[in-house]
């Protein structure tokens, strides 16, 4: 090989390695009977899930983040949805400036956020709440939501729903039969985001949530604080496995709704 | 028409009402108060109401006079909330040492119904003006105490700006290596990212695919299970310590985790996918025989690179350096855990005050100085590249 392309090939191999290294290393410490965290693995056991599922605090915490991430998906998905459906309408000064409102919960440091929302809950009893940590995730879910459903809507040839209405549909009736299916792609995508970030979020939890609403993410900031055990591998293998269905569904979601689309 | 037209924008106002209020009452609203908080001080007000209407008319220099004793005694038999009694002595205290023995010998004496109306039986520090002094300035309800020392400044007994004592505060420190940091964070992403940008342009098929990936798979992937991987790749028994150990490379394990080293190797990792995408969306707009017409005209690779190629993409490299380092001095969790103590970064300042004191008006102060940087970076930023262009990242 000439230096000209051998060059690139090392440093795009390293790169890579780089980038993908440290999520293939953690996957099979989640199946290692050591009691530490680190290689070699003496032999391999499902210990750790057994742990996962069997200790009262990493119970308590997957609980807390399905009851949170559904929550904050729901919320999110409501509220982004229906106003990323008012935004299509441009109104001068107002819908430009709205878009950009709505986008910048994803710019604003997650400490400043806990600091202000602390606060605020403090003076309205939402502290150590379900409600209140809901509330804060769809903060940060909605800038995602958004964005993934106005992309579908820009995406969707609006002579469909002229078509619709001319035939005699209502607002309603082509909203419903036109525009959501078309926009569903978007919504799901945005939904399956605003989980993701839920499942994911720690620095809000700190600040907003009582030992009542401590989530996976949470319990795993903890555990590598304290005690680092492969529990953690094992509760990354769900996270990582989790992932992947989700988009998986997404993607067959999508097939599905281009396929009865086109 | 005038009326469809208006129904439409009812509608479109109705969709869009309950996002806009909540966006105003959870996002908005918490950023106004901690930015009121910032530059509030009511701690001595609160507890003091009476004692305010009559300070309002001294002279500041004169003993004080009969009412104002009269009414501090009243406000302190009125105060039963003991944690706000707490923090005014606190606040007291840290105006006017000696405040703190001062108010506990005063409160207990205030218990006894025979005390009063006059402090001088109680203690003689009451007839000096200096212990007055510090109450009147304290029952000021706006202050800029709390943003001053966010930046290691303090008002002297003057009132003019000063630097605060070497060794009282550390947030200029600390604000200096979150900066820092961030940029070496955002150096080591563009040295990796920009080739690697080019890299992914310049490939096609498969090859593209799996470059790709490689970016967007880090990026779906939970920034915890990241910074865990890479405990298990950094720390003293690690992957890399072991590779290098039964190598020979090295005879004793190296430090790689809770120092600076670990901190930019794992941040450099979290946050090298938004120095790719932005760089790779530009550079995929530049037609492809730019580079191949100016070798042809004899340019050489790299000046073609230095005259076509860098100009061209800039615009994405900067959006990427900035997107890096606005992300990178927010950051809490990974310096948290892959850091030392001398590795934290602001925002692990402001998790202290919030969470550990419930010192809300520091907390607020330094939020507000990082909220600030962030959205100047921002506002460059959007400029840059455009509307929606964060969109773009996803």
């Amino acid at each position: 090989m000439r230096p000209g392309k051998l060059i690139p090939a090392v440093f795009g191999l390293l790169a890579v390695s780089f980038l993908l290294l440290p999520l293939l290393v953690i996957l099979p410490l989640a199946f290692t009977s050591s009691l530490f965290l680190i290689y070699p693995i003496p032999s391999f056991s499902l210990r750790w899930f057994d742990v996962l599922v069997t200790n009262p605090v990493w119970r308590a915490a997957i609980v807390n983040s399905l009851i949170i991430g559904i929550g904050t998906t729901i919320l999110s998905t409501v509220l982004g949805g229906l106003a990323s459906l008012g935004l299509r309408e441009k109104l001068r000064f107002v819908s430009a400036p709205l878009s950009t409102l709505f986008l910048l919960p994803m710019v604003v440091p997650a400490v400043v956020l806990g600091v202000g929302l602390q606060i605020l809950y403090a003076r309205f009893g939402l502290s150590s709440t379900y409600l209140g940590m809901i509330i804060a995730h769809t903060v940060i879910a909605i800038p995602l939501v958004m964005v993934s459903v106005t992309n579908s809507l820009q995406g969707m040839d609006s002579r469909l729903e002229l078509a619709a209405a001319s035939l005699g549909a209502g607002p309603a009736a082509t909203l419903l039969h036109v525009t959501l299916p078309l926009a569903m792609p978007g919504i799901l995508t945005g939904a399956v985001l605003a989980f993701a970030v839920s499942l994911d979020e720690v620095v809000l939890n700190i600040f907003l949530a009582g030992p009542g609403q401590r989530t996976i993410a949470r319990q795993m900031f903890a555990e590598l604080r304290d005690n680092i055990s492969p529990a953690i591998a094992a509760a990354a293998f769900l996270f990582i496995a989790g992932t992947i269905v989700l988009m998986a569904l997404v993607l067959l979601m999508r097939r599905r709704v281009g396929g009865t689309a086109s | 028409m005038m009326a469809r037209l208006w129904n439409r924008r009812t509608r479109a106002f109705l969709l869009v009402m309950p996002m806009a209020l909540f966006i105003a009452v959870f996002f908005v609203w918490p950023l106004v108060i901690m930015v009121k908080q910032s530059v509030s001080d009511t701690a001595v007000l609160q507890i003091l109401p009476r004692t305010a209407d009559e300070v309002a008319g001294w002279d500041r220099a004169s003993p004080p006079s009969e009412a104002m004793q009269a009414a501090l005694i009243a406000d302190l038999r009125a105060a039963t909330d003991e944690k706000a009694v707490g923090d005014m002595v606190r606040r007291l205290n840290s105006a006017q040492s000696g405040f703190r023995t001062l108010m506990s010998k005063t409160i207990s004496a205030v218990a006894k119904p025979e005390t009063g109306p006059l402090l001088a039986p109680v203690d003689k520090r009451w007839m000096q003006p200096p212990y007055w002094i510090a109450i009147a300035d304290a029952l000021e309800p706006r202050t800029d105490r709390y943003l001053l020392a966010a930046v290691d400044l303090e008002r002297d007994a003057t009132g003019d700006i000063t630097q605060m004592p070497e060794g009282s505060s550390a947030n200029r420190l600390i604000f200096g290596r979150t900066f820092w940091i961030a940029g070496l964070v955002t150096l080591f992403c563009v040295l990796i990212g920009y080739p690697y940008a080019l890299l992914i342009a310049a490939s096609t098929g498969t090859t593209r695919a799996i470059l790709l990936a490689a970016v967007l798979l880090p990026l779906w992937t939970s920034l915890l299970v990241r910074t865990a991987a890479w405990f298990i790749l950094l720390q003293e028994q690690g992957l890399i310590n072991g590779f290098l150990l039964s190598t020979g490379v090295i005879a004793s394990p190296l430090a790689l985790i809770f120092n600076r080293t670990g901190v930019v190797i794992a941040m450099t990792h979290v946050l090298l996918p938004l120095m790719v995408l932005p760089i790779y969306s530009v550079l995929v707009t530049i037609p492809t025989n730019l580079m191949p017409a100016a070798t042809s005209l004899g340019a050489h690779p790299l000046r073609a690179f230095v005259h076509v190629m860098l100009p061209l993409s800039l615009r994405g490299v900067v959006s990427g350096m900035l997107l890096v380092f606005m992300t990178a001095v927010g950051y809490y969790i990974t310096p948290a855990l892959v850091g030392g103590a001398g590795d934290q970064m602001i925002s692990a300042i402001i998790a202290f005050y919030s969470t550990q004191t419930a010192n809300w008006s520091m907390a607020s102060a330094l939020g507000m100085v990082l909220l600030a940087i962030t959205l100047v970076l921002y506002v460059v930023y959007a400029q840059l590249s455009g509307r929606n262009s964060i969109g773009g990242r996803m």
